[in-house]
């Protein structure tokens, strides 16, 4: 633990009670405003993929694995909620109203902005150093020891100490990591595979999972993981403290230490 | 740190911000003047949704101008049959079907040095050509058949298409039913004025006797029961000047995602 504090960047005690006295380049913020811009971005985005994603499932609630699937072949599965389609056979007497036009122009449009975005922000990452300082486990966390405790107080739901206000710890540098490296450009793949048009240029893409609808149907799994994500990514930020992580987020200044939410 | 080295740091930083805030305002100018000379904007590229509608059109179209759709073995067709939603049939059609569709015919205007009119039985004494690929509805749903039709280049190509032409602007025998496609798309060989199925006349659910085909577009671009094409270079002129009736009600131009 006194590792983890001669770690933490500037101390929380050094930061002047009325930071607005001293000019803010002299306080070296949480989150740089560089990582706090891309982060709202990213979560207005994601929230705008989610909800026209939902929109777009519910047009043909049914999923199936390999090129083609309609509603006369057999689906893998389906998901028992009414459709926005007529012709779907879902077991309701009455048909949703039938949202996909701006719910394709949102998503796409999210898609865009959020790949763009995240962009900037995975190359800012190998060359600001952040990847290795902040998201690489420390050597000392690389054990089998370091790794059962950091999950034995997950599951305690036990609060993180002052010093976790200024660093990540394992399970947490290990969720994101997963999320950057692996679920983001796994969600992107599995769209793109979807587009009749990209596909005709980059056909892998697509027959490399096996077919186009199994592209949508990964692409439905992975984003349930993100979904999965975020929600755990919520409740933490709560537990740690919802007002001096959101803080941080927000202005780069975590506040007080012994704030409590 | 004194207020004086703060003060010049921060007039640094708003100097370099100011370059780069006009650096990168000449170069989304310089972008969008592209953009429109090489035809990468779409007709519906106005409104809050226009930014993201630009840059999949414009970057699909620069990857893709001359791909080709995944062709499928004959193998892959999908066997059920599937559901396929068509408005009722208006009394015009149901008129020209009880004459076996011989009266139907096929108008093509505008900017092409023959203007002309096309039976069925003409379309098909061109040399046949036929694709197996798959139909994507925006929906979610799919489905691989055998198309058979003429190229729609070969029947452009007849009418000698003038070279300032942009777009080819397709109409149905439904009402308010019409779309239209850049030239890159009306002369890509797997674009087919399509008039049979799977070893059959196109049914009149798959929008028989003829229906547009544009494997790299999703279903709805595909319009069935084509009467009319219009060459021309600007969209404005027909609808709302969305460039075709989906945008009115709401679904991109460009479906090719």
């Amino acid at each position: 633990m006194a590792e983890l504090e001669s770690l933490g960047a500037p101390l929380a005690t050094s930061v002047p009670a009325s930071a607005s006295s001293v000019p803010a380049t002299t306080v070296t913020p949480r989150h740089s405003l560089f990582v706090r811009v891309t982060h709202w971005i990213t979560t207005l985005c994601f929230f705008a993929l989610l909800v026209t994603g939902a929109e777009l499932v519910i047009s043909h609630p049914r999923f199936y694995w390999g090129e083609t699937g309609n509603d006369s072949t057999t689906p893998l599965f389906k998901l028992h909620i009414p459709s926005s389609r007529s012709l779907v056979p879902s077991g309701y007497s009455y048909v949703l109203p039938d949202q996909n036009g701006w719910s394709r122009y949102l998503h796409f449009q999210s898609a865009w902005i959020v790949f763009l975005t995240g962009l900037l922000y995975v190359i800012s990452l190998f060359f600001s150093g952040r990847l290795r300082k902040n998201l690489f486990p420390r050597r000392a966390d690389l054990s089998w020891r370091a790794f059962s405790s950091s999950i034995a107080d997950h599951l305690r739901f036990k609060r993180p100490n002052v010093a976790e206000t200024w660093s990540y710890n394992l399970l947490q540098q290990l969720a994101y990591l997963f999320v950057i490296f692996v679920l983001f450009p796994l969600v992107i793949w599995t769209g793109l595979a979807m587009s009749p048009a990209f596909v005709s240029a980059f056909p892998l893409t697509v027959t490399s999972l096996g077919g186009q609808q199994s592209a949508r149907t990964l692409h439905f799994f992975v984003s349930l993981a993100l979904l999965l994500f975020l929600l755990v990514h919520v409740a933490m930020v709560f537990l740690a403290g919802f007002t001096s992580r959101m803080r941080a987020m927000i202005t780069g200044r975590p506040g007080t230490p012994t704030e409590r939410t | 740190m004194s207020d004086l080295s703060s003060r010049k740091l921060s007039r640094r930083k708003l100097i370099t911000t100011g370059l780069a805030a006009t650096a990168g305002a000449a170069g989304l100018g310089l972008a969008a003047h592209l953009a429109q000379k090489y035809g990468l904007v779409p007709p519906d590229h106005r409104g809050i949704y226009g930014l993201g509608e630009t840059l999949t059109y414009a970057s699909q179209r620069l990857l893709t101008r001359h791909s080709l759709a995944r062709e499928f073995s004959s193998s892959q067709i999908s066997k059920p049959p599937f559901a396929n939603q068509i408005e009722p049939l208006t009394d015009e059609f149901k008129r020209l079907q009880a004459g076996g569709f011989a009266e139907w015919r096929l108008s093509v205007n505008g900017m092409v040095a023959r203007p002309s009119s096309f039976s069925l039985d003409q379309l098909k004494s061109y040399p046949s050509h036929t694709q197996i690929t798959m139909l994507q509805c925006e929906e979610g749903w799919s489905y691989i058949a055998e198309w058979v039709g003429v190229p729609l280049s070969r029947v452009l190509d007849v009418v000698g298409v003038l070279p300032q032409a942009k777009y080819v602007v397709y109409f149905s025998m439904e009402p308010d039913t019409w779309d239209s496609i850049d030239m890159a798309d009306a002369l890509h060989s797997q674009t087919f004025l399509t008039y049979g199925m799977n070893g059959h006349e196109l049914p009149v659910g798959h929008g028989g006797p003829l229906r547009m085909r544009l494997p790299r577009q999703l279903g709805y671009k595909n319009v069935k029961f084509i009467t009319q094409l219009t060459v021309t270079d600007d969209l404005k002129k027909f609808g709302k000047g969305l460039g075709a009736a989906a945008p009115e009600f709401g679904y991109a131009w460009y479906a090719g995602i």
